[in-house]
């Protein structure tokens, strides 16, 4: 291969780096908070600084995080902490199945150092891209180093300063998430006008959290959408 | 600064089943084959699980949330992703002003 090809080869992994970096800005704002409420509440809960930084860099799932922060005690709960979170993190089963078709670009090694970096945010705008066009290892990482570090920062500046934002509500940050994921879902929406698994969804996650303690609405809904989806499929004749 | 041993392996175990579920989906339809059932069902995860975790926020928590997830969705209609976020959030900061 040329010097030219190369520096060609570079040049478009830089740019579409930058191009995954840039569009994932909106998130790296809105995770701030969360970051700092979540490093926060685990100094709170007794979680050295150097614990509150190893479990943001080990696991890397905010909702479980602050599920785990919430259960935290000594001695350590660590059967209850583990099965909670395998039951909020089971959706990523269902999203690494949904993005499979998209990382036909990804190196085995690329797809599998990819899918460690899969929370909501990077799935979901990662998704956004390849309904548009191709999803490249460049792109997914643009989104996926700058947000790991952010995460990662904030937590840790969180454990340091502790309770720095009191009342999140009043600046309207809790909303953020719901806002970036509704702009999503209505980018996702328009390429894909499908009614159905939102509305099951929507119905049965609304009732799952009425009815049952904990986070197994988001499981639940999930599940019922998808399979709605799947059981109008008509059989080909 | 202190890491507790039994810390460390509570990590180690929440990284296994969160590491597990990411991969675990994507390994099973890359080896087996998808029929057109699963297949709908997949094409549809991303609905359903972004409405799942933002159904209750945006549909129970008051007439705030839920009128500024309205107006967070015109704005997405006309506006790049960042100026509906922040309007959104706006919007919700000056509702909850006036409605509490």
């Amino acid at each position: 291969m040329s010097t030219i090809e190369l520096r060609g080869q570079s040049d478009r992994w830089r740019v579409d780096f930058l191009l995954g970096a840039w569009q994932m800005l909106p998130l790296l704002i809105s995770v701030i908070p969360f970051g700092l409420i979540l490093g926060a509440a685990s100094a709170d809960k007794g979680l050295s600084s150097l614990e509150t930084i190893l479990m943001s860099g080990l696991v890397f799932a905010g909702s479980a995080q602050f599920v785990a922060a919430g259960l935290w005690h000594h001695p350590i709960p660590i059967l209850v902490i583990v099965a909670s979170t395998a039951l909020i993190n089971s959706r990523h089963l269902l999203m690494g199945a949904a993005l499979e078709s998209h990382m036909r670009l990804f190196r085995p090694a690329q797809a599998y150092l990819a899918l460690f970096f899969l929370d909501d945010e990077i799935w979901a705008t990662a998704l956004r891209r390849g309904a548009e066009g191709p999803l490249t290892p460049a792109y997914y990482f643009g989104l996926a180093i700058p947000f790991y570090l952010s995460w990662l920062f904030w937590t840790m500046l969180g454990a340091f300063v502790g309770g720095v934002i009191a009342h999140p509500e009043r600046y309207g940050f809790d909303f953020a998430f719901a806002a970036v994921f509704l702009v999503i879902l209505f980018g996702l929406w328009k390429h894909q006008r499908r009614l159905l698994p939102i509305a099951v969804s929507a119905a049965v996650s609304l009732l799952v959290w009425k009815l049952v303690p904990g986070v197994w609405y988001i499981f639940a809904g999930g599940l019922a959408g998808t399979a709605a989806a799947a059981l109008m499929v008509r059989p080909a004749a | 600064m202190r890491v507790d041993p039994v810390a460390l392996l509570t990590f180690l175990g929440m990284l296994a089943v969160t590491y597990g579920a990411r991969i675990g989906g994507y390994w099973f339809v890359q080896r087996f084959t998808v029929g057109p059932r699963l297949k709908a069902g997949l094409e549809a995860v991303p609905l359903a699980v972004l409405t799942t975790i933002i159904a209750p926020t945006v549909l129970a928590t008051g007439p705030a949330e839920s009128l500024a997830a309205v107006a967070t969705l015109l704005l997405a209609w006309r506006l790049p992703v960042l100026a509906a976020v922040l309007g959104g959030i706006l919007t919700v900061v000056l509702l909850r002003a006036v409605l509490t």
